[in-house]
Order: structure tokens, then C-alpha cells, then sequence
């Protein structure tokens, strides 16, 4: 899937705060827990289904941190296959609805 | 250290409520012979009420949320506040009686990935329970709600309060919530009623019959760990803070009036006049709670038991001072070690005097070995 084209957006089928900068996360499902770093939370809040996740790397990550673009954008859709597989982020290559599927 | 536990640290260390207990309404379908509320309705916050309360502790970072009553169905906009609550991604909990839950209430409540239904039971025999509950056919109802729950694949704790009237069955309803592929809590607290009617407490089992709960491997794990005597205090202990009421932890009423916890009736501020985080930060109350460590403590800061005992400060407080003990869990302590309390040494007693009649015991337990 071109990285252009890739939307994410939150999983319904969970529970999520941030504490002090850091995501917590609780699948529903069996209960895991998760938390992310500061980094990592800046994509989860921003993962509203309609923003390509290459712009919410560029805009968001990229300004708000120090760090290579190019890196950024590869750990970036490490982050987001990891946690698409967990069920907690939702990934397609049409803008989903944030919140709203399971 | 559990990661879960690691962020609880944390926002206790920070002073972030990451969990409250929000009473939806006090009234209920049952009558239970032991239940501490009033169940009439003195002006319940309304639906856009609570909505905006969910929404206040949203922005001030609770994550875990437990609705409970009262019975939270008897509100006819509950699925609404539930939905509510969980579009802002709560971790939500409900606790119930379960009557109202069919076939079509246990879907919803699948559909909203709700984390926990906890559901009281009282006895496997339908006759004890419904006399506990005063509702008629209730046992029955309540078992066929956990059915359809976790036919839906839910996770449901039944809750056995543990009172005179049902203390041979405990182990029956243990094997039942096993059945049911449920988890299991006992609880042997009884508490004073809102209007400090302390009649209920005559139903609470007598502190003697503790020790079998204590010893009883099922329910407490390592035996030798549990009710080892206790070791002499550290710095550290003396340092510690009681519990997580008032640092992490709040309640709220179905009223909008905001405590340290459901046990801690010391009134800190009513949302209907100010926002949460107002109450939350600025509230003298609270500060107090979160100033006071074991060090500060009248009688208990030099009992041996200080670095181990579960002293409930909200037990205390309804004892009188909330730097005082609680006798409930001196008893506790007591009949889990044999070791008497500075609390009873300083009345010249070598044992619990007999159950008080202005507190409960206060025991919260979870058996080691849970159904899958």
C-alpha cells in the first residue's frame, strides 16, 4: 500500500488516555494493555481516519520532535502495523471513520 | 511491577484521577436487606447532565470508569450515558443486580465493549437470595442475565456480599460463578446506612468467622504470605499514604456531589456548581486527604501492623477522624496474623472486643484460580 495512501484511524473495541503525554490503551477484547510513548501517542490522536499517515508524520511528528523524515516515516508504519494487528488501529487505503469500526 | 500498576503509580504520583466511580441513580428494582442507600430520587443529575460530567473527566484524564446505583438500568437513558462514555474511550465497568438484562441489554452491552459487568449473587439457593433481594424470581433473572452476558463473550464478576444470612454459601456460589465461566468476589463488607441508620449491621458476620476466610487458599493465595505477622515498619511505610482515594481515585453521586471514594462520604464539592478539575485541585477537602501519610497517623503511625494493614481512611473517617483507625481493619488485621493492633493495645484489649457497631469490615477479596 503506498504511503500516501494510508489512512488510519482508532479501533471502537477500545479504551485509551493519555497520562502525562503517554497513551494508555486497553483492548476490549482480552483486556491488554498498552501504553505509547510521546511519539507514538502524537500518531494515535491524530489517527482520525481522513488525514494520510504520511502527513500526520510530516506535519505533526516531523515539527513537533527531532527527528529525520525519512526515519520518522518508517517507524512510523512499523508503529502502525504493530499496532493494526493488535486490532487497536484501523488501516486502509480509503479515509475511515475515526472511532466508528471495530 | 505491572505496567498497569506502573501508570496507577503514576498517576497517583501526578495527581491525576485515573479512575472514579459514578453512581447513576440510587434507585433500584430490589430491596436488599442489607443495602446502605436511600432509593428514592432526590433530583438525579439529567441525562445532558451527566454527558457533560463524562466529558469533564475525559479532559481531566480518567480512563477506568465504573457505573454503578443503585440499579443502573432503572434509568431509562442509561444506554445512552454508556454510549456516551464510551464514544470518549472509557475503560467502563457497570455493576448490577442484572434483573433488566435480556437477551437484547447483554448485545448493547457487547456492542459497546464494555469492559466488566460485575453482578451481585448471594446464594446458589434461589430461595436465600431472593429473601436478601426482596424481589421475587430475581435469582433466577440474575442468573440468566450472566448467561446471556457471556454468551456475548463478556467478562462478569459475581460480587457475593458475605452477611449472617448466607455465610454457609460461599463456596457454592464460588463453584457457581465457576460454571458460569465468571470471576469471583467475595465481600464481607456491611456498611451503615446514608442516614447513619447502623440497624444493617447486625447482619455482618462476626469477626471470629474471618479467620477461615483468611485461611482459605482459594480466596487469598499464599497463606503463609497473607497472614504472616507483620514486619517491623520502614521509612518508606511510614511515608506511604493510605489508598488511592482522593489522589487517583473519586466518587461521584448520583446528585453531582463528588467524594474521595464511595466508602469516604466527606463531601469535597458538587458539580452542579463548580467544574470537576476545580474540585478536583482546589477542593481543601481533598488536599487534606492527599496530606496525610501513615507518619501523621494518631494511633496507627506506631502499630506494627502500619506497613501491611489495608486501613480504609474513609472507615475511619465515618469512625470519627480520618488520621484515626479503623477498627474494621484492626479486626482484620488482627484475625489475619493473631498480632493485636496498637488500636486494641491502647484499650488494654489482646483481642477484637466483639464486632463494633459503627463500622465494617472492610475486605475485598479475589480468589487466585478464576475461570477462564
Amino acid at each position: 500500500m503506498p504511503e500516501d495512501s494510508i489512512y488510519i484511524a482508532r479501533s471502537s473495541a477500545i479504551a485509551a488516555r493519555a497520562l502525562a503525554g503517554e497513551m494508555m490503551v486497553m483492548k476490549a477484547a482480552d483486556s491488554t494493555f498498552f501504553t505509547m510513548n510521546e511519539v507514538a501517542t502524537v500518531i494515535f490522536q491524530a489517527a482520525d481516519g481522513r488525514t494520510p499517515l504520511r502527513e500526520i508524520v510530516r506535519d505533526l511528528v516531523c515539527e513537533q520532535f527531532d527527528v529525520d523524515p525519512e526515519q520518522a516515516q518508517a517507524d512510523a508504519a512499523q508503529f502502525v502495523a504493530e499496532l493494526s494487528s493488535h486490532g487497536i488501529l484501523l488501516v486502509s487505503n480509503q479515509p475511515l471513520t475515526a472511532g466508528a469500526s471495530r | 511491577m505491572t505496567l498497569m500498576t506502573e501508570m496507577g503509580q503514576k498517576a497517583f504520583n501526578l495527581g491525576v484521577p485515573i479512575a472514579v466511580h459514578m453512581d447513576v441513580t440510587y434507585r433500584c428494582n430490589e430491596r436488599c436487606v442489607h443495602c446502605y442507600l436511600d432509593h428514592d430520587d432526590h433530583g438525579e443529575m439529567t441525562t445532558a447532565e451527566i454527558k457533560d460530567v463524562l466529558d469533564q473527566l475525559a479532559e481531566a484524564g480518567v480512563f477506568f470508569l465504573t457505573f454503578s446505583g443503585g440499579e443502573v438500568f432503572m434509568r431509562r437513558d442509561f444506554f445512552e450515558i454508556l454510549e456516551h462514555a464510551r464514544r470518549l474511550m472509557f475503560n467502563v465497568k457497570i455493576k448490577t443486580n442484572g434483573v433488566m438484562i435480556h437477551e437484547e441489554e447483554a448485545r448493547r452491552i457487547r456492542d459497546l465493549d464494555v469492559d466488566t459487568i460485575q453482578i451481585s449473587v448471594y446464594s446458589h439457593r434461589p430461595e436465600v437470595h431472593d429473601a436478601i433481594t426482596k424481589l421475587p424470581h430475581s435469582f433466577e433473572r440474575t442468573i440468566k442475565s450472566i448467561r446471556f452476558l457471556r454468551e456475548q463473550g463478556l467478562r462478569v464478576t459475581i460480587a457475593n456480599v458475605m452477611m449472617t444470612v448466607n455465610s454457609a454459601d460461599h463456596l457454592a456460589v464460588q463453584k457457581l460463578a465457576a460454571e458460569l465461566g465468571a470471576h469471583y468476589t467475595l465481600d464481607p463488607t456491611i456498611t451503615p446506612m446514608m442516614d447513619g441508620d447502623t440497624s444493617v449491621l447486625s447482619l455482618r458476620i462476626p469477626g471470629e468467622e474471618l479467620p477461615e476466610i483468611f485461611h482459605n487458599p482459594a480466596l487469598v493465595g499464599s497463606q503463609e504470605e497473607f497472614c504472616a505477622p507483620p514486619k517491623p515498619p520502614s521509612e518508606e511505610d511510614l511515608e506511604s499514604y493510605s489508598c488511592s482515594a482522593g489522589h487517583s481515585f473519586c466518587y461521584i453521586s448520583p446528585y453531582g456531589e463528588v467524594f474521595p471514594c464511595v466508602q469516604f462520604p466527606l463531601p469535597t464539592g458538587n458539580i452542579r456548581q463548580q467544574k470537576f478539575l476545580d474540585i478536583w485541585n482546589l477542593s481543601p477537602q481533598l488536599q487534606e486527604v492527599r496530606s496525610i501519610q501513615a507518619k501523621d497517623l494518631t494511633v496507627c503511625s506506631s502499630c506494627s501492623h502500619v506497613g501491611s494493614c489495608s486501613r480504609c481512611p474513609g472507615l475511619a473517617y465515618m469512625e470519627g477522624s480520618m488520621r484515626g483507625p479503623s477498627t474494621a481493619d484492626c479486626e482484620k488485621s488482627f484475625y489475619r496474623t493473631g498480632v493485636p493492633t496498637a488500636n486494641m493495645l491502647q484499650q488494654g484489649l489482646s483481642r477484637p472486643r466483639t464486632i463494633s457497631s459503627n463500622n465494617a469490615p472492610l475486605i475485598q477479596i479475589r480468589p487466585i484460580a478464576v475461570p477462564a
